[in-house]
């Protein structure tokens, strides 16, 4: 058996003693900073990527996906007990979380997310480990045409999922590629809208953008409306769920895990995706609908299990193709790039022990987090006693001096103030910030592909659509922006023309 | 969401409008070059002005059908203070050293908000640029002077 040996592999190189003692501060930060609301997975792993460089690029990678992992979970643990979602993906988790919380049922919610989480990522972990050597296979098959057309089709999938206005997603994706151009063009060497400074021709770095549009602009809305949160928090008894609970979430787990597994391929928040499908499903197919918002624990379990298994196997694009279908995985490519080596289909063959020991590194951090967060809950829920004025300070100054040693480069700091103004204005007029920075990291790429298969197409641009690949993919990016951006329309001009009724 | 006039859709799409027009002259300004030989600046004359270009169709439907978001308050202290303390430690942690660009900068920042004591500000700062100088300095052997050349060492 191949699997089983790369498994072997994989085991040995995780649980070599230095990868798992950061494989748990990578959970543990992960769960710190997804309980704490007004700090993400992103600013998070953008501020400590310049601690990670003196690392084993392995080690780097396992602290890093930690961080990721470990926040989906903890952001379900603010949802549960304060109705607090501190991700996203937990929103769902706090429609029946919280309401069985107020029933004096938080233990059972608690225990139901972490079973339904451990047996999601276990299950997705496999499924990463059995999908992604073949994908890869086929990725190398690639030709730069390809590679342009999966760029493109990555970033306006990642559009169609995200919420909001589908033109300012695709206008923040352009102008993140639009930021990528900047530095030394790759081919000639000119430099590039750097205004005659230095210390802008390596391009600006991208620790810098995610630094002020996820931790800056975000703490700058936080400063909007200050007030004192009040958690009030009852204790946390009966952790055990009964014979009744464990059998109604045995279902929902294993749908949960099943439509995770599958969404999290998806480029740009799959998780969150997963995690309402799941919901839905739970509800549609419950016997008792009505139960559905009062405190159903099928409603905890579902969108739980659904959103760990998606953030796992939303690393499957990453290490096959070189795609990062979140910020976090973007900020992953970096990680990846400085430690001297190309995400995509090589990976798996040239750094076998750095791919098998990343994923086998994820089963490892999900028993972690399950130690960590039943049995220690109530110093989670201490730790939202932290107030904001302790914590914003940290995170400007802890960002400042990360971003500051990449490089020794004051450019790098100013480059956050730029971004983090831009970042807020923009959030505040409705635009999401992550599309920018997907278009920020792949933006080089799609630029490099696009020029190289010119070159060898001889200058004929009919090269994308005829190959067959490139062309599917160029087809199915251009269906899914119509469908997205069509409904709008349709509904904004009823709207209008209802109005002049 | 009620659908009309926009303020925040119109500013949006000014900004999308703006930068991607300034790229485009500023591609203007390097060699084109032709499809089978692209130029340094084929690529963001095209992206520049598909940013335009979107902008534009987003101040149009700001116009008409805009999205209403709340704007909400502009938290102008904060923003000003953290400026001023990212670009301070920017431009003198090379010539004050680690720890005095640290300390000012986290005081800086702790005066962005409105509702701070200045002792807890100054236990703030103080924590954290310790804490800051062990996990950077000690721990991570960060190469920068503690203190720097312009306090004479």
């Amino acid at each position: 058996m191949e699997l089983l040996d790369n498994l072997a592999l994989g085991f040995s190189t995780a649980l070599l003693i230095q990868n798992v003692l950061y494989c748990f501060v990578g959970v543990l930060l992960g769960t710190a900073v997804g309980v704490l609301p007004g700090i993400g997975p992103t600013a998070t792993v953008a501020m400590l990527l310049p601690i990670t460089f003196s690392f084993e690029p392995v080690t780097a990678l396992i602290m890093l996906a930690g961080i990721y992992y470990g926040a989906q979970y903890g952001g379900s643990t603010t949802a549960i007990l304060i109705n607090l979602p501190g991700e996203s993906s937990a929103a769902v988790t706090a429609l029946d979380g919280h309401e069985m919380a107020r029933q004096g049922r938080a233990g059972a919610a608690l225990a139901a997310a972490a079973v339904g989480s451990f047996v999601a990522g276990t299950v997705a972990t496999v499924v990463l480990a059995v999908a992604a050597p073949p994908l890869a296979r086929v990725a190398l098959t690639f030709g730069p045409a390809e590679y342009f057309s999966l760029v493109l089709f990555g970033l306006i999938v990642s559009i169609t999922l995200a919420r909001g206005a589908p033109l300012k997603a695709l206008a923040m994706i352009a102008l993140g590629v639009l930021f990528g151009t900047v530095g030394q063009d790759l081919y000639t060497g000119t430099p590039r809208f750097v205004f005659g400074q230095r210390e802008l021709y390596g391009g600006i770095d991208f620790v810098s953008v995610a630094v002020g549009m996820f931790g800056v602009a975000e703490i700058l809305r936080n400063l909007e409306n200050e007030h004192t949160r009040t958690a009030i928090v009852g204790k946390v008894r009966n952790l055990w769920p009964t014979r009744e609970d464990r059998r109604r979430i045995v279902g929902p787990i294993l749908r949960g895990t099943g439509l995770g597994s599958a969404l999290g391929v998806l480029p740009g928040g799959g998780h969150v995706l997963a995690s309402f499908t799941s919901y839905a499903v739970e509800k549609r197919i419950s016997k008792r609908p009505q139960e559905f918002g009062r405190g159903a624990i099928e409603g905890v379990a579902g969108p739980e299990s659904a959103n760990n298994a998606a953030a796992q196997t939303s690393f499957i694009p990453l290490l096959t193709l070189g795609l990062p279908a979140h910020p976090v995985m973007a900020l992953m490519v970096g990680a990846f790039i400085v430690h001297g080596i190309t995400p995509g289909p090589n990976v798996i063959t040239e750094e076998p022990a750095l791919f098998w020991g990343l994923i086998a590194s994820m089963w490892i951090g999900n028993v972690l987090l399950v130690l960590l967060n039943l049995p220690l809950i109530g110093i989670w829920v201490r730790m939202l006693r932290i107030p904001y004025q302790v914590l914003f300070p940290m995170i400007i100054l802890f960002a400042a001096i990360g971003t500051y040693s990449l490089e020794f480069n004051a450019f790098d700091v100013y480059a956050i103030v730029f971004f983090g103004i831009l970042g807020y204005i923009l959030i505040k007029c409705g635009c999401e910030p992550a599309p920018l920075l997907l278009g920020f990291v792949l933006g080089p790429l799609l630029e490099e592909n696009l020029r190289r298969a010119l070159i060898i197409s001889r200058g004929d641009a009919s090269v994308f659509v005829t190959r067959p690949i490139s062309a599917v993919l160029l087809a199915v990016a251009v269906a899914a922006l119509v469908i997205t951006v069509l409904p709008a329309i349709r509904r904004r001009r009823e709207t209008v023309f209802t109005e002049e009724e | 969401m009620e659908r009309r006039r926009s303020l925040p859709d119109v500013l949006a799409g000014g900004i999308f409008v703006l930068i991607g027009g300034a790229f485009v002259v500023g591609a203007l300004g390097y060699e084109l070059g032709t499809p089978l030989r692209m130029g340094p600046g084929a690529f963001p004359m095209l992206v520049g002005a598909t940013v335009a270009a979107l902008g534009l169709a987003i101040v149009l439907k700001g116009l008409v059908a805009g999205e209403v978001i709340p704007f909400g308050p502009i938290p102008w202290r904060a923003v000003a203070v953290i400026v001023l303390a990212l670009v301070f430690f920017g431009f003198t942690v090379r010539g004050l050293g680690f720890v005095p660009a640290s300390a000012v900068t986290a005081l800086l920042t702790t005066l962005a908000s409105s509702r701070v004591r200045p002792l807890t500000a100054v236990a703030v700062a103080a924590g954290l640029t310790a804490a800051g100088t062990l996990i950077f300095v000690v721990g991570l052997q960060l190469r920068i002077p503690l203190l720097g050349p312009w306090l004479g060492f």
